[in-house]
């Protein structure tokens, strides 16, 4: 994996001052939608999809190793490379429908 | 600061978007050919699209100073019906010699299928008789990172293939460094929810460094902005950066790209671009 420490231009200290804020509305979004999705009246998406790339994807929000948003994406990613027969939908979901079975796991475990 | 815009689909925009565009220094944009939200009825409809993209657009952004340029294809979103593709394919080299048609594009897959692969190809094709260059739309979401590896694993095996004339586009962390391993040119799409933000944008030129990486706004008729670039620009003043990066990002790096065309004219003919 590449080394990119040191290549932001700015210090710890300079990002939070700068950022934190942002950042906290975007946490504080993120619990509340959480939460939202428990309350919901009607639980007919426990195990969608969508939720569980989400919830792998959070694991890694707080975990050791660089490189967080590169891990995100492939968690988010069909890593199936074979080509569709046929299209079945015009448009993607934003998580694989159906996760191939050789997951990501390799490079998390790889970065940390 | 003056900028390139080299992804914008001006069609879908109004003339108060080249108005703000011009106010906030775009000297530039390229257009490549895209779809429409819907599919369109027939091969008719896009030569009435490509005529549309190489007359009436760019007599709209003179009015305000901005360069139009274009790129034409059949979008990956259609390219799963053959026979629209060959009838499409057929339609475009009587556009090729049009004064800004500067190549093909956006070419690419979309759900990544046997279909729209074979679309693609038929484009590579045509671009490489006709010596165009190749602008490339890679994947959404979920479909991003294998389609990008289908595509560049496929132009990387073709010998005929200069990667130096290609820009890969829409590329994220997922898939940029494989993109610049191989010497493509590489685009970040500065989307509101999507794709690339600005900020996200700068991490990855501070991981990857500047060379042959570009942004863009990618502005459509979907949730996007026409002046992400000035947003982007401002951005990374805040993050520390000084103005050569960023000159470089904005205005150096796609006028070396784009100036592989012939027909591409430099907007500020006085400021030197290496083109190394
Ligand atoms: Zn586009």
């Amino acid at each position: 994996m590449d080394d990119y420490s040191n290549t932001c231009p700015l210090s710890q200290k300079q990002l939070l001052d700068d950022y934190f804020m942002d950042h906290r509305a975007q946490l504080l979004a993120l619990a509340a939608f959480l939460d939202r999705f428990e309350r919901s009246n009607l639980r007919n998406a426990e195990t969608d999809f969508r939720i569980e790339a989400f919830k792998e994807a959070l694991h890694l929000l707080v975990g050791p190793g660089p490189e967080r948003a590169r891990r995100v994406q492939l968690v988010m990613s069909d890593q199936n490379l074979d080509l569709l027969d046929v299209r079945d939908s015009q448009s993607a979901y934003g998580a694989p429908v159906h996760p191939a079975p050789a997951h990501p796991h390799d490079e998390q475990e790889g970065a940390q | 600061m003056n900028y390139i815009d080299l992804h914008a689909h001006m069609i879908s925009r109004t003339t108060d978007d080249y108005h703000r565009m011009a106010l906030t220094g775009c000297v530039a944009v390229t257009e490549p050919a895209f779809w429409s939200g819907r599919d369109r009825l027939g091969p008719l409809a896009f030569a009435d699209y490509f005529d549309h993209l190489t007359t009436f657009e760019p007599a709209r952004a003179r009015q305000y100073g901005v360069a139009h340029y274009t790129w034409l294809c059949l979008n990956p979103k259609e390219g799963e019906d053959r026979e629209l593709a060959r009838q499409v394919l057929a339609l475009i080299p009587e556009f090729l010699d049009r004064p800004t048609v500067l190549g093909i594009g956006e070419i690419g897959l979309n759900r990544v299928t046997r279909n729209e692969m074979a679309t693609f190809l038929d484009h590579v094709e045509l671009a490489l008789e006709h010596h165009q260059l190749i602008h490339i739309h890679t994947p959404h979401l979920e479909d991003k990172y294998k389609g990008t590896k289908v595509i560049v694993e496929a132009l990387a095996r073709d010998p005929r293939i200069d990667p130096a004339r290609v820009m890969v586009d829409h590329a994220e962390e997922h898939t940029a460094p494989m993109i610049l391993e191989h010497g493509f040119w590489t685009g970040f799409t500065l989307y509101p929810r999507t794709k690339a933000s600005p900020a996200r944008a700068l991490d990855m030129i501070e991981m990857y460094g500047p060379e042959r990486l570009c942004v863009a706004s990618a502005c459509d008729w979907g949730e996007s902005d026409p002046v992400a670039i000035p947003e982007f620009i401002l951005q990374a003043r805040r993050r520390g950066h000084g103005d050569l990066l960023i000159e470089q990002m904005v205005y150096g790096n796609p006028a070396r790209f784009l100036s592989q065309s012939p027909k591409f004219k430099l907007p500020r003919p006085g400021v030197a671009v290496s083109t190394d």
